[in-house]
């Protein structure tokens, strides 16, 4: 499958807002590659999500760090990671409970992982000590059906 | 970057009950950096208004920090014993509202007429 692969690269400084330099480049690459407009919306959402954690979490929003994004398309399939200087996510994507938030028992926060793997077909999140930690999201133009 | 910041328009209208209702006009971007916008205007309705609808037509972006800010006011506005109906998300965020669960605390209302008559059903 590589030889099909061809992959686009981005470098963003860890300043929230620049998550939406990638949400926008990956929904362009998505509608040239076929998707449909819900998924690219999906998309969209994941990978700024992915972004802001980079930068927030991964990179402490330090602007001298950069968040690396690697858009690789295959005939059948986006793959999109995301990579930051940090040691990774300590703990899974809860579902966020809304009775628990609305109670202020727990946080308000802290939704962005479970967007992400609600939003998208694969998700893997790989820490690489010393060189820093990625998110994996793959998004396929015929998911199979559940 | 030129960020599309949150704009906030704070109105009044009376529906057909003749209650008044508040209404929050967003547009922009909701994000991190609304919580002066989205908090900030909330704090601006009396706690005598008992009635307020949120209109999301004109919101670009939003994203899990935005949501939070939104989820924040939902909760300052339940101790106050107020009423809140949404309307006008697109579907997109329609949904992660859904999955999210703040369709248990708000109703998503396609419009501002069916919102608004919502307050008396």
């Amino acid at each position: 499958m590589d030889e099909h692969r061809s992959s686009i690269e981005l470098r963003l400084p860890s300043r929230l807002g620049f998550e939406k330099v990638a949400m926008n480049t990956a929904a362009s690459v998505a509608h040239l590659m076929g998707f449909g407009d819900e998924r690219i919306e999906d998309l969209k959402t994941a990978i700024a999500e992915a972004c802001i954690n980079a930068m927030e979490h991964g990179n402490k929003l330090d602007e001298t760090l950069s968040v690396g994004v690697i858009l690789s398309m295959s005939p059948d399939s986006l793959e999109v990671k995301v990579l930051d200087t940090g040691k990774g996510p300590q703990s899974h994507a809860a579902a966020p409970n809304i009775d628990r938030k609305m109670h202020e028992q727990e946080e308000a926060r802290g939704m962005g992982m479970f967007l992400i793997e609600s939003l998208v077909d694969e998700v893997e999140w790989v820490s690489s000590p010393p060189a820093g930690s990625y998110a994996r999201m793959v998004i396929r133009l015929h998911p199979a059906k559940n | 970057m030129q960020e599309n910041v949150t704009q906030v328009k704070m109105e009044e209208v009376q529906c057909n009950s003749g209650t008044p209702i508040t209404v929050l006009r967003f547009a922009g971007d909701i994000t991190s950096a609304s919580k002066a916008a989205v908090l900030g205007t909330y704090q601006g309705i009396p706690e005598s208004i008992k009635r307020i609808l949120l209109d999301f037509s004109r919101v670009e972006y939003l994203n899990s920090s935005g949501i939070a800010l939104v989820i924040q006011m939902m909760i300052a506005a339940s101790k106050s014993g107020q009423t809140i109906q949404t309307f006008g998300l697109k579907p997109h965020f329609q949904k992660v509202f859904t999955m999210v669960g703040i369709t248990k605390y708000t109703t998503l209302h396609p419009d501002e007429q069916t919102a608004c008559a919502a307050f008396s059903a």
